[in-house]
């Protein structure tokens, strides 16, 4: 890495409720947002955030976006920084996009002719324009694009967005994930497919897990030439010090048994911190609750951290608010810094039964601290995506 | 087709552009689309109401001679005379 990477504001819209610290200390404390098997955010009230015209002229994974931007960009004191605002970035990524919009907008369409359909459906439901929009509120006028990598697009945004900063294409860029994709079409698309849970229920690793729990949702961090950040007085977090992806190349939802894709994440992501498996505190995983996953996973923990591997907590924030999907990774990434802010390992919510083979240290017992000995917390958080996606970020405490 | 009264027609116009997002106080009749904050894409959708509401069509080229409140109510009325 040539620019260190700090990470100066954090912000998340989750199930637990608006704002990062609700996501943290209530997945600290043991609590779920889940009901009635679904990850809403129930607390979230666009119109407390934004104004009327926004919020009519944009899809909710856009609204989510910019609430939990703004509270990134506040905490980093970003819209005061004296930044050439062409240095300054965004990527957000999604799974979807703007898909309440899509749905609704087709119905009019089906139902009542062209005329209906609202002139503003294309800037809704495109997959870019939670970044365009952040982009406009806050005038960030560098680089902007969304990523689309599935349940891997949160934390590729977060790592586009550390090798811009690292390159020096920006001082400073923010980054994240958001996902509104609680529909009717795609709740029965991902029960047909058999990738959500029938029951209802996130619990990773456990024996009797049996799919996904499906949330929405956003997660969004300031990043920024650490360097730079100390010079004008900013508070650094944490820092992103590592950036592994790959791809499994192996089949468009099924991840590669062995776990290899992920392995080779991981350790591309730690080579590139400069860290070893047993400087790590924590594993944030990826650890979504379906057969395939939780498995292969601890496959890929195992073949990469070594004897490490069962020596680190590693839980997951999906069994407190479900799988946030395209928001998933940056959501995750946004938790595990406060985690390892605190050196508490948050728990794996719901876990009972061991299943052969994950044998790893889950958290199944409320929050543990992080064995760190004096040193700052180093953690990774895993996010694995439909299409073979691996992504994998290094963060540490400052 | 029922004529509508002009002063309907400018009470249904304000609405809707509260409804885009405008503060109440701001709209006036003379107000200019300009310098509200009302864009290309919200004439548009004010083209739908107007046709949905009075079944009157409204061509692009129609839009373009439309800058304030006023104008849309005069078109109504034009065109319903």
């Amino acid at each position: 890495m040539s620019r260190r990477v700090a990470i100066t504001g954090l912000g998340a819209v989750t199930p637990l409720g608006v704002g990062a610290d609700a996501l943290h200390e209530r997945w600290a404390a043991g609590e779920s947002g889940i009901e009635d098997g679904l990850g809403r955010c129930s607390d979230f009230e666009p119109t407390d955030h934004l104004t009327r015209r926004q919020v009519r002229r944009t899809d909710r994974f856009t609204q989510l976006a910019l609430v939990a931007a703004g509270e990134a960009i506040s905490q980093a004191g970003l819209d005061e920084a004296s930044y050439d605002r062409t240095e300054i970035g965004s990527v957000v990524g999604t799974g979807i996009g703007g898909l309440s919009t899509i749905e609704s907008e087709h119905i009019l369409l089906r139902e009542e002719g062209q005329r209906a359909v609202s002139p503003h459906c294309v800037p809704q439901m495109m997959a870019n324009s939670a970044t365009g929009a952040l982009a406009i509120e806050h005038d960030l006028r560098g680089q902007c694009y969304g990523t689309v990598s599935a349940c891997a697009a949160g934390a590729h945004a977060v790592g586009a967005a550390a090798r811009m900063v690292e390159h020096g294409d920006a001082i400073a860029c923010v980054a994240g994930g958001s996902e509104a994709a609680i529909t009717d079409l795609a709740t029965a698309a991902f029960a047909e497919m058999g990738a959500t849970s029938p029951t209802g229920i996130s619990r990773p690793f456990d024996r009797r897990r049996d799919g996904f729990v499906m949330g929405e949702g956003a997660g969004v961090m300031v990043l920024e030439d650490a360097e730079t950040a100390e010079l004008r007085g900013a508070q650094i977090l944490g820092y992103l010090s590592g950036y592994g992806a790959t791809a499994d190349a192996h089949h468009m939802t099924a991840p590669e048994p062995s776990g290899d894709g992920a392995a080779r994440a991981i350790r591309k992501a730690l080579a590139d911190a400069q860290v070893e498996p047993g400087q790590l505190a924590y594993v944030n995983a990826h650890g979504t609750s379906t057969p395939l996953n939780d498995r292969s996973e601890t496959e890929a923990l195992k073949t990469a951290l070594g004897e490490r591997a069962s020596a680190t907590p590693t839980s997951s924030t999906k069994s407190s608010i479900g799988h946030l999907l395209g928001a998933a990774g940056a959501v995750e990434g946004v938790a595990t810094l406060h985690a390892l802010r605190a050196k508490m390992a948050p728990p794996t919510l719901n876990y009972e039964q061991p299943d052969e083979g994950l044998d790893l240290d889950y958290v199944t017992d409320g929050a543990k601290a992080m064995e760190v000995n004096g040193h700052p917390a180093i953690g990774i958080s895993n996010s694995f995506g439909f299409g073979g996606h691996n992504v994998v970020l290094v963060m540490e405490a400052a | 087709m029922t004529t509508v009264a002009k002063d309907q027609v400018q009470e249904r116009v304000i609405s809707a552009l509260v409804e885009f997002g405008e503060e109440p106080e701001n709209v006036k009749p003379d107000s200019r689309f300009e310098d509200l904050d009302i864009d290309s894409l919200d004439l548009v959708e004010l083209a739908q109401v107007v046709e949905d509401e009075y079944g009157i069509e409204v061509t692009d080229a129609d839009m373009d001679r439309i800058a304030t409140v006023q104008d849309v109510v005069d078109f109504v009325a034009e065109s319903q005379s």
